[in-house]
């Protein structure tokens, strides 16, 4: 995994352990990777691990069950998008806005593009 | 776990190398020990581990003191030198002649490690490059187990690859009840690896810091123009614009770039060492 050099490493983890459930390669009610597993994989101090997961046990999506570790919640894909989706219009909103500002763009004009941008998700 | 008070210490009357240094780390860490050449930072680990003694101050180091060199001591703490050189003969004979000083010593750890570092078996030591030297070396370092690890410029002289693999090896191994010093000017290699920083310079320890708390205080940042960021503390010019140290105002979650870090606490002790004595 390649960092990037903005954002703290930690965070950087959580996201990509959101990653792996939305896309679902990280189960609901599955047992996530060990904090040194995933240190190892990763390349981190192991406490950095402990702090992502600990994030996201605040966050409820991962949980731990004493002695067996850290697993996916139940509810985990609905909080992940729930937090995500204020992110992004806490975030890059204000940022993708600014742009259409200087460009002069108005959101009409992009409604339509939108729409053709969904079809073809759906289709995929 | 290791608690230094007042330490002093010189080679030669009159040139102190470590004047006035106190230290306290706990266990479960890996601390970076940054400083500039000659700045001391080979010799604070000597004084932690027993090879030099401080003329004045008190060391104490899981629960000894190191000056005694008792062998209960001595089996719980390891030094990986910058400079060493190997004996000649192979790595079973090297086992057999050192491992009884490391009554912790994990065999099947050191294979294994030995393996990630893909160093091949039944060679003669000498027959090895300086590299592969120091790969057996840290294999070694690390399945002594010991309680203390002391780690001098570790990856000097590593191969990319080999900076993953030291990486991996690390992360992998770093036990609760186990505390790590590594010194190094390699910043870029370990910095995803350290918990605390300790800048020494001009024979003082000036900081120790977790990272979590400098980057609670500092925000580093890349800007087009430095109009766009208030409170800078430190700006490099950069390909595109300027990299920043601010201090953090509206609570980022900014990541530390650790060798921006260090450049911007040399540079600008009077205005960013305050910051941590609140």
């Amino acid at each position: 995994m390649e960092f990037n050099h903005t954002q703290a490493i930690y965070l950087q983890i959580a996201d990509f352990v959101c990653d792996q459930v939305q896309l679902q390669h990280w189960l609901p009610e599955g047992k996530v990777p060990s904090v040194r597993e995933l240190a190892v994989t990763l390349e981190v101090n192991p406490n950095t691990i402990m702090r992502s997961y600990e994030f996201l046990q605040q966050q409820g999506i991962i949980y731990t069950k004493r002695g067996m570790g850290y697993f996916v919640s139940a509810d985990a894909i609905k909080k992940i998008t729930a937090m995500r989706k204020e992110q992004f219009v806490q975030e890059e909103l204000p940022q993708f806005f600014r742009r259409m500002f200087l460009l002069g763009i108005e959101l009409d004009e992009l409604k339509g593009r939108y729409e053709k941008y969904k079809q073809r998700q759906i289709k995929a | 776990m290791i608690s230094l008070q007042h330490l002093h210490f010189s080679y030669r009357k009159g040139r102190p190398v470590l004047d006035d240094v106190s230290l306290s780390l706990r266990p479960g860490r890996i601390y970076g020990l940054l400083g500039r050449n000659g700045a001391g930072k080979s010799s604070l680990l000597y004084n932690i581990c027993g090879l030099l003694f401080p003329q004045s101050g008190k060391s104490e180091v899981i629960g000894f003191d190191p000056s005694k060199r008792e062998p209960s001591f001595l089996q719980q703490i390891y030094l990986l030198p910058e400079v060493f050189r190997l004996p000649d003969m192979d790595i079973a004979q090297y086992l057999q002649l050192f491992t009884p000083f490391y009554p912790a010593f994990d065999h099947s750890g050191f294979h294994q490690y030995l393996e990630v570092f893909e160093i091949p078996r039944n060679h003669q030591l000498s027959a090895l490059s300086h590299g592969q030297q120091k790969k057996v070396l840290i294999a070694f370092a690390i399945a002594t187990r010991a309680k203390v690890l002391l780690m001098d410029e570790p990856t000097n002289g590593l191969d990319i690859p080999s900076k993953h693999q030291f990486r991996k090896v690390i992360a992998g191994s770093l036990a609760e009840d186990q505390c790590m010093i590594i010194s190094t000017h390699q910043v870029k290699d370990l910095d995803s690896l350290i918990d605390e920083v300790i800048i020494m310079d001009g024979t003082h320890v000036i900081l120790q810091e977790p990272v979590t708390r400098i980057t609670e205080k500092l925000s580093f940042r890349h800007v087009m123009s430095l109009e766009e960021t208030e409170a800078p503390l430190y700006t490099e010019g950069a390909l595109k614009g300027y990299a920043v140290v601010a201090v953090n105002r509206r609570q980022e979650h900014s990541r530390l770039d650790m060798e921006m870090f260090f450049n911007a606490v040399l540079l600008e002790k009077k205005s960013i060492l305050p910051l941590f004595k609140q």
